[in-house]
Formats: C-alpha cells, sequence, structure tokens
C-alpha cells in the first residue's frame, strides 16, 4: 500500500507514522504496559493527524515539536505538533522542492525521496537528482545543487555537521560538503560489480567512518569512508530491496535492516556473550552465525573487520510470519517500531530484554 | 430494472421495453473506499493467504481443528470492522457474522446440533440484550416492568440457569405462590438437554425427554399454573406448544430464534438434515403471511437447507462487495464443502469470486498489493489477470514502480518487467535523467534502451564539446556490457581521460582498438579520426608506423564509403577535415618511419 508508513520515534516515545496520506501522532505509552513476552499490552492511542498531499516518502524530528516531511509531490513540509492541545499544524512549505528541470518537456513530478535535520538545517533529496539545504526559519532554500546527480538520489544522512553522505540509482556514495561552493562531490564510492541502486544509508553514531547502506538487491554493504573507494564487507541479507538501514544511536553494535521481501532483520556484533540480548521472542525465525567467537574487539568497529573467522555476527528475523513488504523502521532504546504494506504498524518495546 | 454488480460497478439501465436510448450509470464500488473497511480487507488477506499456505501441511482431525481456527479468525475481523463502523452500517456485516456462523456450524458434525444452534443465537442475535441489561441492574428486578419480559427471553433461548436465578427472586418477593415457583423451577431444572459428550445414546435422551414432556404436560392440565399467567405461558412454551411460543414474538424478534426455540422444545434431538424441514415451517408459521423474507432470510434458508452454492448466490446478490462471499467459498472449498462444478466459462466458483473480489483491489491506489496475492491463487486465470491489472497501476513514484516490478520479476512475467522499465526510463529520459534511464534499462537488461541513452550522451557530447554526467559514465562497471553503444561510450570517455592524464600512447591504442575493433558506430569515425589529430601533432611520435597504416585505411573506409553524390554535398569543413587528417597522417607516417628505421644509441 502507499509507500506505507515511515516512521520516526522523538525523544519522548511519541511515534508518528502515516496512514491514507495523514500524518498521524501516536502516543505509545509507557514503560509500565509490557506484558510477559515484552509485547506491548495496550494499543498506541492515536492524539491527533492532518492531511498530506502526495505520499510520505521520508519524514524526521526537526526538533521537539517539528516534524518535517517530504512528500510524493515534490514538497517539503514542516508540521509543528502543539503538544498542549494535541494538534498538527503545517509550519513552513516549500512547494517544488524537487522538481523536473524543464516544465514545458518534463514528464511528471518528482517525488522528494529523502530528508534529513540537523537543527536549524534541512537537507532533502530527490528524483531530479537535486540536493536543497534549507533553514526551518527562512522562506527559500539556502542552497541548491541542481542535477547534483544524473540519476535518482535515494536517501541522504549528515556525515559531519557540514558534510552529507547520498546514495543513487546507479549504486554510488557520495560524500558533499555543503561549505564548499561547488556543486561537485568530495569523495565519490562505488559498489563492485554491478551498480546496484542503493537506497538507505546510514552512519555509525560513534566511528564517523563507518557508514552502511542497503541496495536493491538486498544486499548490505560497509563502508570505511577513510580509505579505498569500495566497500569494506558485503553481506547478502534480504531477498529484495533494502529500503531501511539503522544502526542503533546508543548501541551501535546493533543494526537493523527493513525489506520489501517482508522481514526486519537484526544484526548483532556484540560480543559477550553473556551480556548478549536475549529479545529472542518465539526464538526467531531464522538465525545465522557467521563463525565462533575469539576475543578482541575493542576500538577496532566490528562491522569493518572483514575477517570472518574473527567475527561472530548473529543474524535474526524479527518477523515469524512475513507477507507484505516493511517500509520502515526506527529505534530508540529498547524500543523498536516498523511498518508494513499490509497497513499495520507494529511495536516493540522491549528488544533488549 | 437495476442491475447491480458487487464489487465492481453499478449499472443502472432505463425502465422497460425496447427503448432506442438508454442512460448507463457507471459507479465505481464505494466500498472499496471506506476507511474502515481497509482494516478489514488487509486483516483477512493475512488470513487467506495463512490459510492457503497451510494446505499441505495437516490432515484430518488437527487438520479441521485449523479450519475452525481460521473461521473464528475471519470471525473476529468482521467483528472489529463491525466495531469500528457505526451501528447502522454494520448491519451488514452482522448479518455477515451470522451467514459465516451459520455456514461453519452446518458443516461441522462434531456435537449436538441443537447446542450449536442455541449458541448461535445466544451469541449472534442479541437484540434484546439492552433491556436485559436493563432488568438485571435495577434495585428490585422482579418489581421492574419488563422482568416477565426477560425471564420469556431466557427461556426462548434455553438459559435456563438464569431465568431459574430470576424466577428465584420473584419467589422470595412472593411467598404465598413458593410452592408453584418450586414446581416450574424443578421442571425448567430437570428438563434434559442433548450432552457435548457421548454419556448417553439417543435414545436414552429421547426417553428422558418424553417422561420430562409428559410430567410438564401433567402440571399445565392440573391447573398448577392456572393462577399466574406468565408462569403458565412459560410452561406451555416448555411444552413446545407453538401458539405460546408465536405469542412471544416481539422477543424472537426473527423467524430463525423461533426454529431454534421450536427445536429446543418440541425436537431436541434434530439432526441436521433434519433442519431444512422446520426451516421452513418455522420461517413461514413466523412471518404468517405479514412481510415476505429479506434477503439475509433467504441465505439463511439455503444455509439451514445445505445449499451451499445458494447460500453463496445469494450473498452475491444481497452484499454489496464480494469481500464476504469470496473468503467464505475459499473456506468452504478448503473445507471441500463444495462441489466443484466447472462455471460457463471455465473456472470454477470459488476462483471466479476470488478473481471478483481481487479485481475489485487493483482500483484502490494501495490496497492492489493484496489483490496479487489472490491472483497467486487462482491457478486458472490468476496470472492473466495479474499480467493485465499489474501493467495498469498509475506508477507515481519510482518507490512503487520498484514494488511492481519486484512482484513481476518474483513471478517471472519478464514482458511486464520490460514494459515497466521502458516506461520507467522514458520518463526519465525526458525529463533529462540519463543516469535515471540507465538504471531503469539495467534492470530489465534492455539492450536496445541502453544503445538509445547512450546515443543521447555522445550526441550531447558532439553539441557541447564536452560530457555531461561525468559521474554516470565513469563509473558504469560491468554495466557497460549491456550494449555496444554503451561500451562505446564508456571506453570513449576513457580515452579522453587517458588524453588529459597524457598517458598518449595508451590513449591512442584505445582510440584505434575503438575503430578497429568495430566498437565505434560509423558515424562516429570521423569525430574519433579527429580526436587522433592531436596526437599525430605531437612533438614525440605516438602512433607506430603500424597504427599510422591503420589509421589512414580507416579515413579510406570512411571516405570509399560516402557515394560521388555524398561527396559533392560535403561542405568545405568536411573536405578540409580530411585534407588535414591526410596531410597528418603522411607527415606522422614520415617521421615515424625514420624514427623506427634508425639504430639504436649510433
Amino acid at each position: 500500500p502507499r509507500p506505507d508508513p515511515t516512521l520516526h520515534t522523538t525523544k519522548t516515545g511519541g511515534v508518528i507514522f502515516v496512514q491514507d496520506n495523514r500524518i498521524s501522532i501516536w502516543s505509545v505509552g509507557d514503560l509500565g504496559n509490557v506484558g510477559l513476552n515484552g509485547e506491548y499490552q495496550g494499543e498506541p492511542q492515536l492524539l491527533c493527524d492532518i492531511r498530506h498531499n502526495g505520499d510520505v516518502m521520508d519524514m524526521q524530528f526537526l526538533d521537539q515539536e517539528r516534524i518535517v516531511v517530504a512528500s510524493s509531490t515534490g514538497t517539503v513540509t514542516v508540521f509543528h505538533h502543539h503538544q498542549n492541545n494535541q494538534t498538527l499544524s503545517a509550519n513552513q512549505r516549500w512547494e517544488k522542492a524537487h522538481s523536473h528541470v524543464d516544465q514545458d518537456t518534463s514528464c511528471g513530478g518528482a517525488a522528494c525521496t529523502g530528508v534529513i535535520c540537523n537543527n536549524p538545517e534541512i537537507v532533502t533529496v530527490g528524483e531530479d537528482g537535486r540536493i536543497n539545504l534549507f533553514r526551518a526559519d527562512q522562506k527559500d532554500a539556502v542552497r541548491t545543487i541542481d542535477n547534483a546527480d544524473s540519476s535518482t538520489l535515494h536517501a541522504v544522512t549528515f556525515l559531519r555537521t557540514t558534510e552529507i553522505l547520498t546514495v543513487n540509482s546507479i549504486g554510488q556514495l557520495k560524500i558533499w560538503d555543503l561549505r564548499q561552493q561547488r556543486n561537485e562531490p568530495s569523495q565519490i564510492f562505488s559498489l563492485t560489480g554491478d551498480r546496484v541502486p542503493l537506497h538507505c544509508v546510514d552512519r555509525h553514531p560513534n566511528q564517523q567512518h563507518v557508514v552502511a547502506t542497503g541496495g536493491q538487491d538486498g544486499m548490505l554493504s560497509v563502508w570505511d569512508i577513510r580509505q579505498g573507494t569500495m566497500p569494506v564487507s558485503l553481506l547478502n541479507a534480504h531477498e529484495a530491496e533494502m529500503w531501511e538501514v539503522h544502526f542503533h544511536p546508543s548501541n551501535p553494535d546493533h543494526l537493523f535492516t527493513c525489506s520489501e521481501d517482508g522481514s526486519l532483520w537484526h544484526w548483532d556484533t556484540s560480543t559477550d556473550v553473556a551480556e548478549k540480548p536475549s529479545f529472542l521472542h518465539q526464538g526467531g525465525r531464522s538465525t545465522t552465525y557467521f563463525s565462533h567467537n575469539t576475543i578482541n574487539q575493542s576500538v577496532v568497529s566490528a562491522w569493518l573487520s572483514n575477517d570472518p573467522t574473527k567475527d561472530r555476527m548473529e543474524i535474526t528475523n524479527l518477523i515469524p510470519n512475513q507477507t507484505l513488504s516493511v517500509n520502515s523502521l526506527d529505534i530508540l532504546g529498547p524500543c523498536l517500531v516498523y511498518g508494513t504494506d499490509a497497513e499495520a504498524i507494529y511495536v516493540n518495546r522491549q528488544l533488549f530484554a | 430494472c437495476h442491475l447491480q454488480q458487487p464489487g465492481g460497478s453499478s449499472i443502472c439501465t432505463g425502465d422497460g421495453g425496447p427503448s432506442p436510448s438508454r442512460v448507463f450509470v457507471v459507479r465505481k464500488d464505494q466500498d472499496i473506499y471506506i476507511q474502515t473497511l481497509r482494516k478489514l480487507f488487509n486483516e483477512s488477506h493475512g488470513i487467506f493467504i495463512g490459510l492457503q499456505r497451510s494446505e499441505e501441511e495437516l490432515a484430518g482431525k488437527s487438520r479441521k481443528a485449523q479450519l475452525v481456527q481460521v473461521s473464528k479468525n475471519y470471525r473476529s475481523v468482521i467483528r472489529a470492522c463491525m466495531e469500528d463502523m457505526h451501528q447502522a452500517a454494520s448491519n451488514n456485516y452482522q448479518n455477515s457474522i451470522s451467514i459465516w456462523e451459520i455456514s461453519k456450524l452446518v458443516c461441522k458434525s462434531a456435537g449436538p446440533l441443537l447446542l450449536r444452534l442455541l449458541d448461535w443465537v445466544r451469541l449472534h442475535v442479541c437484540d434484546v440484550d439492552n433491556m436485559v441489561r436493563e432488568v438485571l441492574s435495577s434495585e428490585n428486578p422482579s418489581k421492574h416492568e419488563l422482568f416477565w419480559n426477560v425471564v420469556d427471553v431466557f427461556v426462548l433461548q434455553g438459559r435456563m440457569d438464569e431465568a431459574r436465578h430470576l424466577l428465584a427472586k420473584e419467589a422470595s418477593a412472593n411467598p404465598t405462590s413458593v410452592n408453584m415457583y418450586k414446581t416450574l423451577d424443578d421442571l425448567m431444572k430437570k428438563m434434559p438437554v442433548p450432552s457435548l459428550g457421548n454419556t448417553q445414546t439417543l435414545t436414552e435422551m429421547e426417553l428422558k425427554w418424553q417422561h420430562w414432556h409428559e410430567e410438564c404436560q401433567r402440571y399445565l392440565q392440573d391447573g398448577t399454573f392456572a393462577s399466574n399467567s406468565h408462569m403458565e405461558s412459560i410452561c406451555k412454551i416448555l411444552l413446545g406448544d407453538e401458539d405460546a411460543i408465536l405469542e412471544k414474538k416481539e422477543l424472537l424478534a426473527t423467524w430463525y430464534q423461533f426454529l431454534v426455540t421450536r427445536l429446543l422444545y418440541s425436537h431436541p434431538t434434530v439432526k441436521p438434515m433434519e433442519l431444512r424441514f422446520y426451516a421452513q415451517s418455522s420461517m413461514d408459521l413466523f412471518l404468517g403471511g405479514e412481510s415476505s423474507p429479506e434477503p439475509l432470510d433467504t441465505i439463511l434458508m439455503a444455509a439451514f437447507e445445505f445449499e451451499m452454492h445458494q447460500v453463496i448466490k445469494e450473498c452475491s446478490i444481497a452484499l454489496s462487495n464480494w469481500w464476504f462471499v469470496a473468503h467464505l467459498t475459499d473456506l468452504l472449498d478448503h473445507c471441500k464443502l463444495l462441489q466443484s462444478h466447472n462455471l460457463y466459462f471455465g473456472s470454477n466458483m470459488r476462483e471466479f469470486l476470488l478473481l471478483e473480489y481481487a479485481s475489485g483491489l487493483f482500483s484502490h491506489h494501495s490496497l492492489w498489493q493484496l489483490g496479487v496475492d489472490y491472483f497467486d491463487h487462482c491457478p486458472e486465470y490468476g496470472r492473466v489477470y495479474l499480467e493485465l491489472h499489474i501493467e495498469r497501476i498509475p506508477l507515481n513514484t519510482e518507490q512503487k514502480a520498484l514494488k511492481v516490478l519486484r512482484i513481476c520479476e518474483q513471478r517471472q512475467m519478464h514482458e511486464q518487467v520490460r514494459s515497466i522499465c521502458k516506461i520507467m526510463a522514458m520518463k526519465a529520459l525526458r525529463n533529462n535523467r540519463l543516469g535515471s534511464a540507465l538504471s531503469w534499462s539495467i534492470r530489465a537488461k534492455d539492450a536496445a534502451f541502453a544503445t538509445l541513452i547512450s546515443d543521447r550522451f555522445l550526441k550531447d557530447y558532439c553539441e557541447r564539446g564536452c560530457f555531461s554526467d561525468l559521474d554516470l559514465i565513469d563509473n558504469l562497471g560491468p554495466s557497460m556490457l549491456l550494449s555496444d553503444r554503451l561500451t562505446f561510450l564508456g571506453k570513449y570517455r576513457e580515452f579522453h581521460r587517458l588524453y588529459g592524464e597524457k598517458r598518449f600512447s595508451e590513449a591512442a591504442k584505445l582510440l584505434l582498438m575503438l575503430m578497429t575493433a568495430h566498437i565505434a558506430p560509423c558515424s562516429f569515425w570521423m569525430t574519433l579520426l579527429t580526436d587522433a589529430l592531436p596526437l599525430l601533432e605531437q612533438k614525440e611520435v605516438i602512433f607506430s608506423a603500424e597504427q599510422t597504416y591503420e589509421l589512414m585505411r580507416c579515413l579510406e573506409d570512411l571516405t570509399a564509403g560516402k557515394s560521388d553524390k555524398q561527396k559533392f554535398q560535403d561542405d568545405d569543413v568536411e573536405t578540409m577535415k580530411v585534407e588535414m587528417l591526410r596531410l597528418a597522417l603522411a607527415r606522422n607516417l614520415a617521421r615515424v618511419i625514420v624514427k623506427e628505421g634508425t639504430l639504436e644509441g649510433s
């Protein structure tokens, strides 16, 4: 269904997702309401919602109260969540933030495919290959790089405060330095082999040189952007497009990916067996061990080690009965939220029970 | 006359006879667009898939238990849907539950039918709940004006314990008639009911019942209850007196409730096959010629008569979308209760209904994904339907196109893959997104389109003198091999790069190879030769003698290929170019012969 739920969790535990082209804010309650298996007991409560024009392609919280939403119409909107009376209002809108250049010959609109925020800056990318830099309080774009890419830009994330990472549909990862005026990427990385489109990107929360991307063939690639132009490791994961990849923000030995094939995988490179979180309710569908663990993880990121005999990575599919695509996920603390094409949202409050 | 096609469009025709002009009003099925139904569609989709997938796993008793569970699941989602909708609109679905349950009920064969019928009545036919609640929660129930109505309801529904409980309250309020109450209470307590386990045989049960019936009869004739009309009528009901039961028509509300009461008090050992006899007469007695049966009545009648096909047919007419009949038929089919007779156009009823339902889903901008799975489980025509529908889904974003493509690829629908990729690539090309266009061509392995894109790049180069989208051309990787033209483009760009890096001899070799290996299209040879000029003019000799001869041959091939007419049409620039090339090649040849002929170190 409608490029279904794109999710984002706030720091206060509210969750937003989209249903039927509306932006909705739901409360998932407090920790007290948890059942035996860690399943959330009560239903999420709808707090407020508002109509949205076009499909929601991506969204992010700008701050505690404002949400930036990317639309399939190419418009980027900032919504304000008024917590005192639980309403949503559209605060700021950039129409046609993404569109095809020559309006006369253009064929259809260009969707805005990705948005990332670093208050007060907002960066968006789209099917028109354009990168926009907005500021929440300014009506016009601060900077626009037209034709930054000859193909579609699928996702964007911040590398540092002044640098962003983008991925596109010809298998390239690019770094852009926003301080520089030239409209060229400062670095280009490509996949080896087939230039499979990349759909998502995320940076390791602590080690800024470690980047993960997900591709159309379901493969997870891990890159070290300090060296080389190729990924450090390629991991065969899903059987179809990987839509989102996220490092756990406070526990980055854990990575989560979701895919069109209906699965959501938890990748765990944490090493100490005794401490290993066992959140595997229902035993988990498929648990794969790459090899037995020896010691030695220390400072070198587990993600970059490409020696399979030294690593131990545990991969678990968190969805027992998969049917339709899992389009989006988000994690915060012990809470995992994801949405599927079956128009359903799932909340797991006890990831690491 | 009005013709309704559930699940698709509604067609109203003009009235009467052979009139030459008719007005057709076509309306899309609105149900699909009702918000609350989406949850129903999604959840039932999950149950449907689960049922199809479980086919091979179990057999026998466990299979039966599984099917019952599936039925219960469907029932829960219907109920959940009802709760979401307003009461008025939910009547349709209230009825659906009734029908669902009856169908399930008559199809099971375990346990006494009567008990199941009683359960059904209690759970689903509950118009009187409000009244019951009101009386029970009042201060002094026995003084409530509706008290006896509630007692009657309990008796009619066979809820003996609850009836006795209420009567006890009345008894304590009226000590004078204590004996009467005691007798009635006793009778109600002793009433034999068919038991779940096989603790008694049918004959035993019938014997007991006969005794009890006679006892009731005696008390009635003795006039034990003469002083209290309420209790007398209850006794009559216990005896199965049809008139007495019919007097309580408002409390019964429907003919099928009447049927169950009747059975309870006159034929408690009824078997499923006998239902039909009682069903028809019950309906006639109850309606009494005053009102005609509603669609629901007809459906239930068909169900009581085990005419499953009739049930489905009636439902199809009565209900406004295909959801109910499609899922019901599928479930019945899995229970092996439907004889599959082929319909006129080749597929059986189950498949026909599923196809109709799924087709309806495709008209929705996001529920179409559910439709795909339904088509998958229609063995005869599912695939064809899918092929036709999937190409017509509007692709307003790339992500949607990708989802559609994935579905096609998983089912080896190569035609559709090619077609969709071409559409997306063409759109991208029109929007000047050459990288996107190439990406779509690669996905479809469409060499022809890749050639088209390459030609576009080359054309741009010729016009502007430089390459656009270098990030793309420089990073083609293995996809370069998709089409010859694309390979040429990549290699040509490589030539420029080598030249830019001053790696002249490598550049020269590459340039020559592009022509001799026929990677370059003939139309481009002139450009390549012109590119060779600066290399020929370098201070240092780059092309070897061998290579120079090759170049000359290429030039001759090129000019020889032109007809005289073309040569005449060539403008000055062209002729000058050729002249310059000839000169440069000759000069290079001269230099290189000398160079190669010279002994080193002398």
